[in-house]
């Protein structure tokens, strides 16, 4: 029988993936997914929607929204005249709702493959060769069998797994990566985090609020290092003072001991040694390209030092034809980063002039307050020589804030000394993520501080303190 | 040994054709006669096979690169292996929307991510376009010239510093904005540049219109003679000559029978000078997916009708193909347009210059017609003959067309010559 062949073939249906293969099936290819098994329902069904949807972004979301609402009536209903007695809090029923997200979104992608004739190829995709111009995917399935089918282009999408720690073994019951770590039976009564990046904040947030004591163990000397340095500052501030997270920087980790009562974690920090002793672990210490499997050497595929799949900036790899987006390849690990190489890809090889802006991708840090920014932080404007103004005014300005019983945090906005354009916003507060969009469409509009200034902002709302600080960028805040 | 791929000679009435789209990338083995990339002129689509096999090893013209006849294109080297795949270099998409992509991203600050793809798509520079965003910006609408123009926008306010009294007059209610904006929008405009074959035919239609004086003269055909000599005599002739016989043998053959008696017909003017043609070379107008055109019966006054009609089956597959020559379109003496098979009942054709007339023909339909005082039902075809009254009398003209009609009502007159 002669070989299945697509016009497109897409490795991975993780955000990435699939976003790329319905983009192309709009633009009229025939297009085909493959998807393993590694995110499988209890059934044995392919899950789309990759780390993001089944283990990451969205339940993720999901928990911390539980544990803010445990943490409410915990602390915040008190003032608000709200008494509670009696709190409890059901892990299980707070994981069987996360659950039931998931399996909506995931089967949400499923119908969209079905509306845009994607073709979904369960098993893992890996090179097999290429004739007549025609690249050959080998598609392996649960019980080993296999099918080759033939694509014109193929798109790499297979994005990343979580970095390993010599001499700590995950078990994701234990010592967990982002799985395990959204997938506990009951709270910890202490829980170790090592990496304070992203995930080990937002997930070392939730334990806390929901009655865990969290202790989180980083090896770079400085807190939040990607972000403004005043939006880690504040976060460091209301993480550790307000909510109780102990973080311990610039530690070097000198052994893990897993005993009958937990885990024993032996590190340095200065001159100090100490040690630290919980029931559960999160091993957070950052993402790695996921190129195993892929068959990478039959092609010819080129991996980079880091172990990304090398691409240029179109996502164009050194082989003809064959593309890589997202996680697996340079750049921010961020799902929306991903979708939008897909997109981008998708419509090159259209022959239009797809483009993604790295300039003015959004960040976002879920704990509570949110973090978020877009553009340059303070410390590149001052590396790059560029002469800026700032703009800063904290939420406790703002009523909407306050009304909402949370005004922690603040906007900045820096723009061009010069020309005013805005060059990065930095948010840290309530609803940070939400705010982030109007940044991000003024930095790809190439707006200046002044055109955020003379936008009518809705009253009253956060979205007014975005506002006061483009007017305080011109020290002509109004409410400040 | 390097052989070196060049434009083949267009004709003399073509100077630039436009490389369309490469079928071969550097590094690929070609064979020869391998169609190595498709050329558009004004006229046609040509297919510029490989001179030899070898490889492809330089592209000095890319896509969408104007050209002249003669020029180097490419090179191959007849003794080079093919790269492997994994050197070819990238798709001819790609490096165009890579070439595309550095334009892009020089694009002025305030140009939005959907101004800067279409600006990148058409490969323009924003400063090549006027802004209407405010403080100048390139718009989407401004690249793609669907701006609304200020005209329908509701008057602006007026301009004095201090703003005026409420009048009766300002209170009246403003002209409806948003209900312009609603219909504009309703109603999408999409901006293409013409092809290359649709710009010259356009330039060509008006050189036509502005240059010669044209008049159209009607007459009207009986086309029963025809119909049922076709009737009687289609399937032996079809088992005979292995084609169908049609309508346009009976057109061309009456034309030429008309052309021959008023030879000023076949004429065309060149400068001052009058320009008598011993031969009828007569296009005939065919659709094709890129456009009209009108490839060339030669010498149709020789041909017998079934030779005719396997000239025309030969143009109607050409041209769908693609594969209509430059020289079977070039010349002709005389057209005919059949606007019929669309459905038209009449037109007034444009002439082809330097030719002096063209013969518009159409749907034949039952019509009520007197003869003998009595009236009759007859399938009737309106014919149009616009020809340069420059040269062409109105006497000339009306006889040759009557001519024509005579011939088709009586066919015998075009085996007897009369």
């Amino acid at each position: 029988m002669a070989n299945k062949q697509f016009d497109v073939v897409v490795i991975g249906g993780g955000p990435g993936g699939y976003v790329a293969a319905i983009r192309a099936a709009q633009l009229g290819y025939a297009v085909a997914c493959i998807e393993s098994d590694a995110y499988a329902d209890p059934k044995g069904e392919v899950r789309l929607g990759g780390t993001c949807l089944n283990v990451g972004c969205i339940p993720s979301k999901a928990l911390l929204r539980s544990s803010e609402l445990y943490e409410e009536a915990d602390h915040a209903f008190e003032m608000h005249g709200i008494s509670v007695s009696d709190l409890k809090i059901d892990v299980v029923a707070m994981m069987r709702r996360k659950d039931n997200i998931v399996t909506q979104l995931t089967g949400g992608i499923r119908g969209l493959f079905k509306k845009n004739k994607v073709t979904l190829l369960p098993g893992r995709g890996s090179f097999a060769g290429r004739e007549n111009e025609l690249w050959q995917i080998k598609v392996t399935g649960k019980e080993g069998a296999s099918e080759v089918v033939e694509a014109l282009h193929v798109i790499v999408a297979t994005g990343s797994l979580p970095r390993q720690l010599p001499g700590i073994p995950v078990d994701n019951e234990t010592i967990c990566d982002n799985v395990g770590a959204l997938a506990l039976g009951a709270v910890p009564k202490r829980l170790g985090v090592i990496g304070a990046g992203v995930i080990g904040l937002e997930l070392g947030s939730v334990w806390k609020r929901l009655g865990a004591e969290v202790t989180v163990l980083e090896a770079m000397p400085d807190f939040l290092a990607a972000a403004d340095p005043a939006i880690a500052k504040e976060a460091r501030k209301i993480l550790t003072q307000k909510q109780g997270l102990k973080i311990n920087l610039g530690v070097k980790i000198t052994g893990v001991k897993q005993g009958k009562k937990g885990i024993t974690i032996d590190y340095e920090m200065g001159d100090e040694v100490l040690k630290l002793e919980c029931d559960k672990l999160i091993v957070s210490v950052g993402r790695v390209p996921s190129t195993q499997g892929l068959n990478t050497e039959a092609v010819g595929l080129k991996i980079d030092g880091r172990g990304c799949v090398e691409v240029d900036e179109h996502c164009l790899t050194n082989l003809e034809n064959v593309w890589a987006i997202g996680d697996v390849v340079r750049g921010p690990m961020l799902a929306h980063k991903a979708s939008e190489e897909g997109v981008m890809v998708a419509e090159l090889i259209a022959g239009q002039a797809g483009h993604v802006n790295y300039d003015a991708i959004p960040w976002v840090i879920y704990t509570h307050p949110e973090i978020a920014w877009v553009g340059k932080t303070e410390t590149q404007l001052k590396n790059d020589g560029i002469e800026y103004r700032a703009g800063q005014v904290p939420f406790l300005a703002n009523g909407r804030a306050l009304g909402q019983g949370d005004a922690s945090g603040f906007v900045k906005i820096l723009a061009c000394a010069q020309t005013d354009r805005v060059l990065g916003v930095h948010i840290i507060g309530a609803n940070a993520s939400e705010l982030i969009a109007e940044a991000v469409t003024a930095i790809e509009f190439g707006a200046s501080s002044e055109d955020i200034a003379r936008i009518c902002h809705a009253h009253p709302t956060l979205s007014e303190v975005m506002h006061e600080a483009a007017l305080a960028v011109d020290k002509r805040a109004l409410h400040f | 040994m390097l052989i070196e791929v060049k434009v083949p000679q267009l004709s003399e009435s073509v100077a630039e054709a436009t490389l369309v789209s490469w079928h071969k990338n550097v590094g690929d083995a070609v064979a020869r006669d391998e169609n190595l990339i498709d050329i558009e002129t004004d006229k046609v689509v040509l297919e510029l096979p490989a001179p030899a096999a070898g490889v492809l090893v330089e592209v000095v013209k890319g896509n969408g690169d104007t050209v002249v006849s003669g020029e180097l294109i490419a090179r191959i080297d007849t003794e080079a292996k093919a790269t492997a795949s994994a050197a070819a270099p990238a798709p001819a998409t790609k490096a165009e929307a890579k070439a595309a992509m550095v334009k892009a991203a020089a694009a002025p600050s305030g140009t939005g991510p959907a101004a800067r793809k279409a600006l990148a798509e058409k490969g323009i520079d924003a400063t090549a376009v006027q802004g209407s965003g405010p403080g100048g910006r390139v718009t989407k609408a401004d690249v793609l010239g669907t701006a609304i123009p200020a005209a329908a926008k509701p008057a602006a306010p007026t301009q004095s510093a201090v703003p005026p009294a409420p009048t009766f007059a300002a209170a009246l209610p403003q002209p409806p904005a948003v209900n312009t904006d609603a219909i504009l929008a309703d109603r999408p405009e999409q901006r293409v540049p013409m092809s290359r074959l649709r710009a010259r035919v356009a330039e060509r239609l008006i050189q036509s219109q502005s240059q010669n004086a044209i008049l159209t003269t009607f007459n009207e055909v009986n086309m029963a003679p025809v119909m049922e000599l076709r009737k009687k005599y289609q399937d032996k002739f079809e088992k005979e000559h292995g084609v169908k016989l049609g309508f346009m043998s009976f057109f061309v053959k009456a034309a030429v029978a008309a052309l021959k008696k008023f030879p000023v017909l076949n004429a065309s003017v060149d400068g001052s000078d009058i320009v008598y043609h011993g031969y009828f070379d007569i296009g005939i107008a065919v659709g094709s997916p890129r456009g009209l055109v009108v490839p060339i019966i030669r010498d149709a006054d020789q041909l017998s009708l079934a030779q005719i009609e396997k000239k025309i089956a030969e143009f109607g597959q050409k041209a769908k193909d693609g594969k209509i020559s430059i020289e079977e379109l070039t010349g002709g003496t005389f057209s005919i347009s059949n606007g019929g098979v669309f459905g038209s009942m009449l037109s007034t054709p444009i002439i082809n210059p330097p030719q002096s007339a063209i013969l518009g023909i159409h749907a034949t339909k039952d019509r009520p017609v007197v003869e003998n005082g009595q009236i009759v039902i007859r399938p009737i075809n309106y014919l149009a003959m616009s020809y340069d009254h420059r040269i062409i009398d109105g006497r000339e003209a009306v006889l040759g067309l009557v001519t024509m009609k005579e011939a088709l009502e009586d066919p015998a007159r075009l085996l007897l010559d009369i």
